[in-house]
């Protein structure tokens, strides 16, 4: 009986909190859709009382001009001066997943990046958007990204393959390191806390809640952890987006 | 306690995997396919919206902000650095003025200076004149009076000698004669 509301698992549970359907797909507006829209509601909310114009800038008003030179910092640094037309997308990926992520930590909130399928879109979002753009702009000599210049020929061949290999598994290891990440944090926290319950529940109230100090303190400490790990992953993600516009923006090596 | 703790992370290990035969044939959440559509649906029209949101009204605004600011602080630093030149300028000016005016108070305290020197000798020159001629006039006093003292005491002589050659002699000599030999 427990055991059950300590299940780690069911905190990744989508939950329909309204049918809906277009054609053969269900779409019905879930925890998830609702977090998604939490989500861009405070982003919104935060923007909209932050960006006031004001020449001394307030407290929420720092934050966001923070965030904006430090995204378009490295947009400038990793893509160069014309990588700043997709600056608006790296923003909003940078900030949607820092939001997704942060409002995931408040308990019984739902964890919109703790599916890969979120993650997964998010990922060939700019997978598709370095293709189409690469091409665009660059025609045929986007092919230059895997064929490197300066290598002796005999291994060329060899080094293109791997090119092409690191190309495609891209969107795999940028969708997969994100989810994993905020999954296993959120299932950690959730079966070290469960042991504090679970040993006072084996223990009763004194014996229990002195053998659950281990845990607890164990809690106490991953907590902030899986906070820097919000930022970092989120960080991490619009980096790796940076890097790989930079790729559509100059193709050859 | 750490042995209860194994034992509570075993009992937990067994009932997860339970747990979830209870509830047949349900996957792990995030495998689901069931749920694809509808999160791949909200996720592009919530983040189509925030894309949306940003790059028309929030982020333009912020990056406006952030120029105005950085251009008026520019703007300001021209007109401090400008403003502290002009300054500097003024006390260069201020400086020349007032070694000027020193100079110049010099100058004057020095022809004063000459001009109460030349009076004070001047009048140190008048009054040793008037000294001198007063020191003369007493100077011939006193001769005139010595010569009439000298006349005196001929004229105390004689009669002291006439009256002394009268009383040795019981002759009273002349009064030329007295003069004669005395001298």
């Amino acid at each position: 009986m427990i055991a059950a509301g300590l299940d780690p698992i069911g905190q990744f549970e989508i939950k329909k909190l309204a049918e809906l359907k277009i054609g053969n797909f269900d779409i019905s507006f879930t925890n998830s859709s609702l977090m998604m829209v939490i989500c861009v509601a405070a982003i919104s909310l935060w923007l909209l009382l932050s960006t006031k114009k004001s020449l001394i800038p307030g407290r929420a008003q720092s934050i966001a001009e923070i965030s904006y030179e430090f995204i378009a910092d490295m947009l400038r640094s990793s893509a160069g001066k014309d990588g700043m037309k997709f600056f608006p997308f790296v923003f909003a990926l940078f900030i949607f997943i820092l939001f997704a992520n942060m409002l995931g930590m408040i308990p019984f909130f739902f964890t919109t990046t703790s599916h890969i399928v979120v993650t997964a879109v998010l990922a060939l979002l700019v997978f598709f958007i370095v293709i189409i753009y690469g091409i665009w702009k660059n025609g045929l000599g986007f092919l230059k990204l895997f064929w490197p210049s300066g290598v002796p020929v005999y291994i060329v061949w060899f080094v293109s393959i791997l090119e092409v290999i690191s190309f495609f598994s891209r969107p795999i290891s940028h969708s997969i390191r994100l989810w994993a990440n905020v999954m296993a944090g959120h299932i950690m926290l959730k079966v070290f806390a469960g042991f504090c319950i679970m040993l006072v529940g084996a223990f009763g109230v004194v014996g229990g809640s002195l053998a659950g100090m281990l845990p607890f303190l164990m809690t106490f400490a991953l907590t902030p952890l899986e906070f820097l790990v919000s930022f970092v992953q989120a960080y991490v993600f619009a980096l790796l987006t940076c890097i790989y516009l930079s790729d559509a923006l100059h193709p050859g090596h | 306690m750490l042995n209860a703790i194994t034992l509570m992370s075993l009992k937990l290990a067994a009932a997860a995997p339970a747990g979830g035969e209870a509830k047949g044939e349900t996957p792990f959440p995030p495998f689901d396919s069931n749920h694809f559509a509808t999160q791949i649906f909200w996720l592009l029209l919530t983040f189509g919206i925030l894309y949306f949101l940003l790059s028309r009204i929030f982020l333009p605004r912020i990056g406006q902000t952030i120029e105005e600011r950085s251009s008026r602080i520019a703007d300001d630093l021209d007109a401090a650095s400008r403003m502290q030149k002009e300054a500097e300028e003024a006390e260069k000016s201020y400086e020349r003025a007032l070694a000027e005016a020193r100079a110049k108070a010099h100058n004057v305290a020095e022809t004063t200076r000459q001009s109460v020197d030349a009076e004070i000798e001047a009048e140190m020159e008048a009054a040793d004149a008037k000294a001198s001629k007063a020191a003369e006039a007493a100077e011939t006093r006193i001769r005139a009076v010595r010569t009439k003292a000298m006349a005196n005491i001929e004229a105390v002589a004689a009669d002291a000698a006439q009256a002394t050659v009268e009383a040795l002699t019981g002759k009273k000599p002349t009064l030329a004669t007295v003069k004669k030999a005395l001298n």
